[in-house]
């Protein structure tokens, strides 16, 4: 509900106008551009995370690579650097006064614009198709291989015929998780000064205040949206592929490298050079020049109203997941489907449309509420609703319903029995669910631009802000608090995962 | 004898069930009641409603019509629905349900958190001994045996002294020889206790030994209530007779106290006349080599035999049909010899 109402808001203003006006709005040439720019990057996105995780994953999965765990551990590193952060890196490496002119000597064109944003989000997103194709080929019965191979099949034709489909869903889901990143990124393609509706978005809203513009940009986005989602939908319907056969399979035939893995060696390192080391070795440069400014004394503060902003909503989140999650896995039917949907659907709109939503939303119905903290954490936690959702949800998979029973014929009224046996198998699904929504609020960029409070600073606003004016050297602490954290963060999460395989 | 019970503990009138309405009734009318420090059972195949009407009287799942009672009080009818955790009844799970964050000790005193401390850690203590679990008080679930689970979860669902306790496939888990000794222990644990209990199972053998009563369910109705004499030497329906081990279902026409079957003339067990159905076990038959004197036309061939150490099992092949024998080890007949079968008891006419 929290989702709907605020874009029913949405639908109001942008209403409001005459048709005549509402149609100048929609059918503005301008309009078109940004269409265009936005469906390019989005392609282009994701044809190069494909052309990247493709092969990382089939080295990490079926071939004898060796320090194959290594290897995964830093295909999905790049993960803890936001795309803004590395658009900031990226900017602040090339050109005249970038790292690489001054600390190697020689200048490299500054990344800017279309080729720009690719470059950072793609640096970025990859490792989400990484990590499902991975786990599709992880997933795959090695005796469908065999089995074909057995009945003449030449090896191309094998995976031509017998791979390619089976990985379809996996592949879909990389390009679902993409899609909705790219055209609700902000960060990377304002730095970039690339106009997406995104970022036009933004502009109408912040510069020229043409509420009704910024409705119609909003409404425009969310319509790609629904048809990237609907898109997805129809294609994979009917195309989950679950391995028929009983029994567990058995390990996969790896393909023996050689001296090919040489080259394979040299690509990830120079993938790792320019995901990694580029921005990471930045933002110390820029650092080791900030040390003198006084911008040092503010990260405290400016770290501590991120975490007051952050915390809350993650707790909140969390108590929000748990009887969504738990109404979904123990009384599945449409209505319980439908609520669980709604929670993803915060998560696939995009982050702009959906604060510009709350604003709406708050001026008109609690005027009291706009530009509060309140207001802020209640955008955050419903927006990543879906991250805390997950956790719990496969925790209470995990916990039988009959326990809850077994409390009920022992004397515990319904509440209670829930509290004493089924809450406490949760407890670490819930923890890891506030951890990652904890982690994206402190990413967070957009919507802390549209409704934080006046004066109200966090090290993402702060790394946006000062990189937008190309103050590399003050943002810095900032994107490097940051990133400190994301690794942190990854580092528990993955920890959790290899400990579990 | 049903509805005279004056120590009636558990009363269950007319209960129906469906889960869809299109669907077919889970449980159709079912009605039986359960003594003072009786075990009660449940039998049937799976999916036959049994545990439905379990969790019905657990108050898991709500009824469409029909009442439960517990000592004269309606716990389940249309319009009363006393919660699960008023009814005071014990529940063993089929998967257990043990709390798996919680240790032995706490795992039994969970439902004991309205006694005080002292007298908690008592009946913990008592009922740790009970099922002979003291060395293992406190170790968590998964560091348990199948067996050992199951006495936690049984010594749980005692722990609070509950006027019943049921039993939904509690042995199902447990292999074959944990089977059996489990099965003792748990029914001398409860008669020791006096608490009355109601068994739903599949496997008719545990409904046989463990059961003071059986009754048993077929695609939602109750076909026969007895004893496990009863329901195994005189099954009221085809189904009983099948269902509660071997036994050969036989046509026949009947006149009176006699009825003409493929084995010759029987004695069976009340009058009745006409086309009838018969069930006789195959303990209840012996076999005679064929003479020219003993055959009357009606002698057969024995097909196959079945050598279980104490006893045979031999497949005869009759004029229409065949039938099964179950002989001590000292007839020694092979495959191919002539026979004639003989009946030592009456067999049973079966309701159509």
């Amino acid at each position: 509900m929290g989702v709907l109402i605020p874009l029913f808001y949405l639908v109001l203003r942008a209403t409001e106008a005459d048709w005549s006006t509402s149609a100048e709005l929609i059918f503005r040439s301008r309009n078109l551009s940004l269409l265009q720019n936005t469906v390019l990057l989005t392609a282009a996105v994701l044809f190069v995370t494909t052309l990247i995780a493709a092969p990382l994953a089939w080295l990490t999965v079926r071939t004898d690579i060796s320090g194959k765990k290594i290897l995964t551990l830093l295909s999905v590193l790049p993960l803890a650097i936001p795309g803004y952060i590395l658009a900031y890196a990226l900017l602040g490496f090339g050109g005249a006064n970038g790292t690489a002119s001054l600390l190697l000597g020689f200048e490299i064109p500054r990344l800017s614009g279309f080729w720009g944003s690719l470059v950072a989000i793609s640096l970025y997103t990859y490792p989400y198709m990484y990590l499902n194709l991975r786990s599709g080929l992880l997933g795959l019965d090695p005796s469908l291989e065999e089995a074909a191979r057995s009945l003449g099949m030449p090896s191309a034709g094998v995976y031509r015929r017998i791979v390619l489909p089976q990985l379809r869903p996996a592949f879909l889901a990389g390009v679902l998780i993409i899609g909705l990143y790219v055209l609700g990124d902000f960060g990377a393609v304002s730095l970039m000064r690339f106009e997406t509706f995104s970022y036009a978005l933004f502009l109408q809203y912040s510069a020229s205040y043409d509420r009704i513009y910024a409705a119609w940009l909003a409404l425009m986005l969310l319509s790609i949206t629904a048809t990237i989602l609907f898109a997805e939908y129809r294609l994979l319907r009917g195309k989950l592929f679950h391995r028929t056969g009983t029994g567990t399979a058995r390990n996969i035939r790896l393909t023996k490298l050689g001296w090919k893995a040489y080259p394979a060696y040299a690509g990830m390192a120079i993938l790792m050079f320019s995901a990694i080391i580029v921005p990471v070795g930045t933002i110390l440069f820029w650092m080791s020049r900030s040390m003198d400014y006084s911008i040092w004394n503010g990260l405290t503060e400016v770290l501590a109203q991120s975490v007051s902003a952050s915390a809350p909503a993650a707790i909140l989140a969390a108590a929000l997941a748990v009887p969504l999650a738990y109404i979904s896995v123990r009384f599945p039917s449409p209505l319980s489907r439908g609520l669980e949907r709604i929670a993803y659907l915060g998560y696939a709109t995009p982050p702009l449309a959906l604060a510009l939503a709350f604003v709406f939303f708050s001026l008109n119905s609690v005027p009291f509420l706009y530009q509060t903290i309140t207001l802020l954490v209640v955008a955050y936690s419903l927006h990543f609703l879906a991250e805390a959702i997950g956790p719990v949800r496969s925790a209470l998979y995990q916990a039988p319903p009959r326990i809850e029973e077994a409390a009920r014929s022992l004397g515990y009224p319904p509440f209670k029995a829930f509290m004493q046996s089924t809450f406490p198998l949760l407890k670490n699904g819930i923890i890891a669910g506030a951890a990652l929504v904890f982690l994206s609020c402190m990413k967070e960029l957009p919507i802390t631009f549209l409704l934080s409070p006046v004066g109200f600073e966090t090290l993402a606003l702060n790394v946006w802000s000062y990189s937008n004016e190309a103050l590399f050297a003050e943002a810095a602490p900032f994107a490097l608090t940051i990133l400190v954290f994301s690794s942190v963060f990854m580092g528990i999460l993955f920890s959790r995962e290899w400990s579990r395989t | 004898m049903e509805q005279n019970m004056s120590n009636c503990l558990l009363r269950v009138h007319g209960l129906s069930k469906q889960f869809s309405a299109a669907g077919e009734k889970v449980v159709d009318n079912v009605t039986f009641s359960v003594a003072q420090n009786e075990i009660f059972a449940i039998l049937g195949p799976s999916g036959c409603g049994k545990t439905t009407t379990l969790r019905i009287m657990a108050g898991f799942e709500r009824i469409d019509s029909g009442s439960v009672e517990l000592r004269n009080r309606v716990i389940e009818c249309q319009h009363t629905n006393v919660s699960a955790d008023k009814r005071g009844i014990g529940f063993v799970f089929q998967e257990y349900a043990l709390f798996p964050h919680l240790n032995v000790r706490d795992n039994i005193g969970f439902g004991l958190n309205k006694l005080g401390k002292g007298e908690r850690a008592e009946r913990i203590e008592e009922m740790l001994q009970l099922t002979g679990l003291s060395t293992f008080a406190d170790r968590k679930p998964h560091e348990l045996s199948g067996g050992q689970q199951q006495r936690v979860a049984l010594a749980r669902a005692l722990a609070p002294m509950p006027e019943v306790i049921f039993l939904d496939e509690p042995f199902s888990n447990l292999d074959a020889v944990m089977r059996q000794t489990t099965r003792n222990e748990i029914r001398a644990i409860l008669k020791k206790a006096g608490i009355s209990a109601v068994l739903v199972t599949h496997d008719q053998e545990e409904a046989l030994s463990f059961a003071d009563r059986i009754a048993v369910m077929n695609s939602g109705r109750i076909e026969q209530i007895g004893t496990p004499e009863e329901v195994y030497y005189t099954p009221r329906t085809e189904f009983v007779a099948l269902f509660l081990g071997r036994t050969n279902v036989l046509r026949a026409t009947a006149q009176g106290m006699e009825a003409l079957t493929d084995l010759g003339e029987l004695m069976i067990n009340r009058p009745a006349r006409g086309e009838i159905k018969l069930s006789i076990r195959p303990e209840h038959l012996t076999l005679e080599r064929a003479t020219e004197r003993n055959c009357n036309g009606l002698c057969g061939t024995i097909l196959s035999r079945e050598f279980k150490g104490h006893d045979i099992t031999y497949k005869v092949k009759l004029r229409n049909g065949e039938c099964l024998v179950h002989t001590d080890n000292r007839m020694p007949f092979s495959s191919g010899d002539s026979v004639v079968v003989k009946p030592l008891e009456p067999a049973v006419v079966l309701e159509v």
